[in-house]
């Protein structure tokens, strides 16, 4: 069956005809799925809230992260092939991706502590802002700021993979202006060279704006995922907004690339629903999809939760991570002199010459 | 006696032959051409690229990510400046990730002018690269060096630039500077290693027995010992520095030239006792004069040697202009010369405070 291409004016464009695949069975999630996955997407919200609201009483200098992205990005990080090493998939995200990192069991405190920039944040030691994680152990490789970039780098983890035929594949995810950038077309022309195809799925977060510009007005393509076409690599756009389908579709997309050795290119639509970041505001805006109020509605329907336990939920998650967030405060910053450390990897101090 | 693109070729055998490199790719790197120079025939894991430096770039950073060895070639240097983004995430992944993630690729290009090359296969890259913390960077004078330098590039768990000096790929190395291992006679290996002409689908290489032979980064060479004014240069000025000292000695004057090989981290030793020596200093290299790597040096030795000095320092760099002309007298007229270089070392030599 081919994957519901909207369920509740999602906002994919016209041509999510490119849904002229079969893109994995589309079922609804049993029960214990559906709960699991919706108390994922709950924990991720309520931390970008918390992380606002540091930024807000000034434990932060900036924030950004993946408000409306969650029903993507918790499917993703559950179907992950998490592990070190070639054969465990690797992950090139952008700043936008915390939920998936959440759904692979990274400790949500730690992004806490670089929103903080403590010398306990494991990701970058107070030197990075937040939303830029790495974790070898789990094949994160550090993101970082300049857009796009993960597309140029992402390939050679996917070429190490195909030279090695190891069982891992590479995963490369940005947002929808970053694709105009080179390294996008880099991805595409690099992953589909003929007889060196790249096991590469390559995900783009389509919100419809790079910070304050429309997707209108900069595209020319009917949707983002048609770019592959002329590359024979399939491609498909679907609701990011509905974890279900985003679960099926990244499954079989992930599949392919698994079994086939291919690379897949899939555009999720989904929604910003904080702004670009704090220099916009960080505000909640009102007039696109909320992704978890909407799967909630689904859940009470199928009267697997009640409002009031949703509530609940939400007030204890909330109450968790504004624990955290005191401790971390109490944390130590960074020393002046731990700028000289991890500058080159055979002597962690700086040259003496 | 090797010249300098067969001892690079040799390094890069020995590099995939016992020491770990799994790929070495670029534009026309890979059979038939076995690259522009040459400098990769024969080579079991050499690879065509697509025609795309920052993807280039990007492979080898995800190549080196996933636990490879790559060395990654641009053709010329004059066209990796649309690449400096991702040499600048090379550069500051270990850093930026607090050690999770190092680096270790090889990047070479050849640099400089000397070959007629016009305005876009003149370039140097060395003030550019010496921008870009996070890097070692090196640029050999001789055969032997090359080779030297290449092995310990090769074995560095950091990213390490390797700049080749165009105008010395084809030059022989002098007596004493044999590579461990090569045949005495050229012409014998020449045979061996040098891709015939025309058909070469059926030619393998028959590599020499080679030693390894390292030259560490960041020591520098005394190629010529002199006590009355210390000439900092590497690279393709060596050699005419060389030839001018030689010419100056017939009238007394006794240059010391320091061929520096690695420009970051640099032998800050080596330039101390020779400044302490002989008082005098001149920086010789290619690149355009302003934010010049010899302006670091001279700005280093007047803070920490300002009372050794007996005369201004000089520097005797490429003319801050847009390119370097085709005509020799253009080029003659933009880039350091033997005889600009011998009246500069003469006139250092005469000062008197
Ligand atoms: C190479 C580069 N150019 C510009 C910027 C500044 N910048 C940060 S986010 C952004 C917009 C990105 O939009 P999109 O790719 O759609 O991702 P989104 O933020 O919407 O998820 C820009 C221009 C940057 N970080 N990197
Ligand atoms: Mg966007």
């Amino acid at each position: 069956m081919i994957i519901p291409v909207s369920s509740g004016g999602s906002g994919v464009p016209r041509a999510a005809a490119n849904m002229d695949m079969k893109l994995g069975t589309f079922t609804e999630f049993s029960p214990d799925v559906a709960l699991s996955v919706h108390a994922l997407m709950l924990q991720a919200r309520v931390f970008e809230e918390r992380l606002i609201a540091m930024y807000k009483q000034g434990d932060g200098y900036f924030w950004v992260g993946g408000p409306g992205e969650e029903a993507f990005n918790i499917p993703l990080g559950l179907l992950v092939n998490k592990g070190q090493g070639l054969d465990h998939d690797f992950l090139h995200l952008h700043y936008r991706s915390a939920a998936t990192l959440l759904a692979m069991g990274a400790d949500p405190v730690d992004s806490l502590r670089q929103m903080k920039n403590t010398a306990t944040d494991p990701y970058s030691r107070g030197r990075n802002f937040v939303g830029h994680a790495s974790i070898r152990k789990w094949n994160v490789a550090p993101i970082s700021s300049p857009i796009e970039v993960q597309f140029s780098i992402a390939i050679g983890t996917a070429e190490a993979q195909r030279k090695t035929k190891s069982k891992g594949i590479t995963i490369v995810q940005g947002g929808d202006a970053g694709t105009a950038e080179g390294d996008f077309s880099t991805c595409l022309v690099w992953s589909s060279r003929k007889g060196s195809e790249l096991p590469i799925l390559i995900l783009v977060a389509n919100n419809k704006y790079g910070i304050s510009t429309p997707y209108e007005g900069q595209h020319g393509e009917v949707c983002i995922s048609d770019r592959g076409k002329a590359f024979k690599i399939r491609g498909a756009t679907i609701d990011g907004n509905d974890p279900e389908v985003s679960w099926a579709a990244i499954g079989a997309a992930m599949h392919y690339v698994r079994t086939e050795r291919k690379p897949f290119l899939l555009e999720a639509m989904v929604s910003r629903l904080h702004g670009h970041s704090s220099a916009s505001g960080a505000n909640f805006v009102k007039n696109e999809i909320d992704c978890i109020a909407r799967f909630e509605h689904k859940l009470e329907e199928r009267g697997l939760l009640t409002r009031a336990q949703m509530n609940e939920m939400r007030a204890h998650f909330t109450a968790e991570l504004l624990e955290a967030s005191k401790r971390v405060r109490k944390e130590p910053q960074p020393l002046p002199e731990t700028i000289w450390d991890y500058v080159y990897a055979d002597k962690n101090r700086r040259e003496v010459n | 006696m090797a010249t300098m693109i067969q001892a690079i070729r040799m390094a890069l055998h020995v590099g995939e032959e016992r020491l770990g490199v799994t790929d070495i790719f670029g534009q026309d790197v890979g059979p038939p051409l076995g690259g522009v120079f040459t400098g990769t025939q024969g080579l079991e894991t050499a690879w065509n690229s697509p025609l795309d430096e920052r993807g280039i770039i990007g492979m080898a950073i995800g190549l080196a990510l996933a636990g490879r060895k790559p060395i990654a070639e641009i053709q010329f240097c004059d066209y990796a400046f649309n690449s400096i983004d991702m040499l600048k995430i090379a550069g500051n992944t270990y850093w930026a990730s607090a050690g999770d993630w190092n680096v270790p690729l090889v990047m070479m290009t050849p640099v400089g002018a000397g070959i007629r090359g016009s305005i876009y296969h003149s370039h140097s890259f060395d003030a550019q690269a010496t921008r870009i913390p996070g890097w070692k960077i090196v640029m050999p004078s001789n055969p032997r060096d090359a080779y030297g330098l290449m092995l310990s590039a090769i074995v560095d768990p950091n990213p390490v630039m390797f700049l080749e000096p165009k105008a010395l790929l084809r030059v022989k190395g002098r007596d004493g500077e044999e590579i461990p291992g090569e045949p005495g006679d050229p012409k014998a290996l020449s045979k061996m290693i040098d891709a015939p002409l025309g058909d070469r689908s059926a030619w393998k290489p028959a590599w020499p027995k080679l030693e390894e032979y390292y030259v560490s980064i960041g020591k520098a060479r005394v190629a010529r010992a002199g006590k009355d004014v210390t000439v900092l240069t590497y690279g393709r000025n060596v050699p005419m520095c060389l030839a001018a000292a030689g010419e100056l000695a017939k009238d007394g004057i006794d240059a010391e030239i320091i061929d520096l090989r690695s420009l970051y981290p640099y032998d800050w030793p080596a330039i101390k006792d020779s400044v302490r020596k002989t008082h005098r200093v001149l920086c010789v290299n290619e690149d355009t004069e302003i934010t010049n790597f010899g302006e670091h040096l001279i700005r280093r030795i007047i803070e920490e040697l300002f009372y050794e000095l007996h005369a201004p320092p000089k520097l005797l760099a490429g003319a801050h202009l847009p390119g370097v002309g085709l005509a020799d007298a253009l080029e003659r007229a933009t880039i350091p010369q033997t005889s600009g270089i011998k009246a500069a070392i003469d006139t250092l030599a005469r000062h008197q405070p």
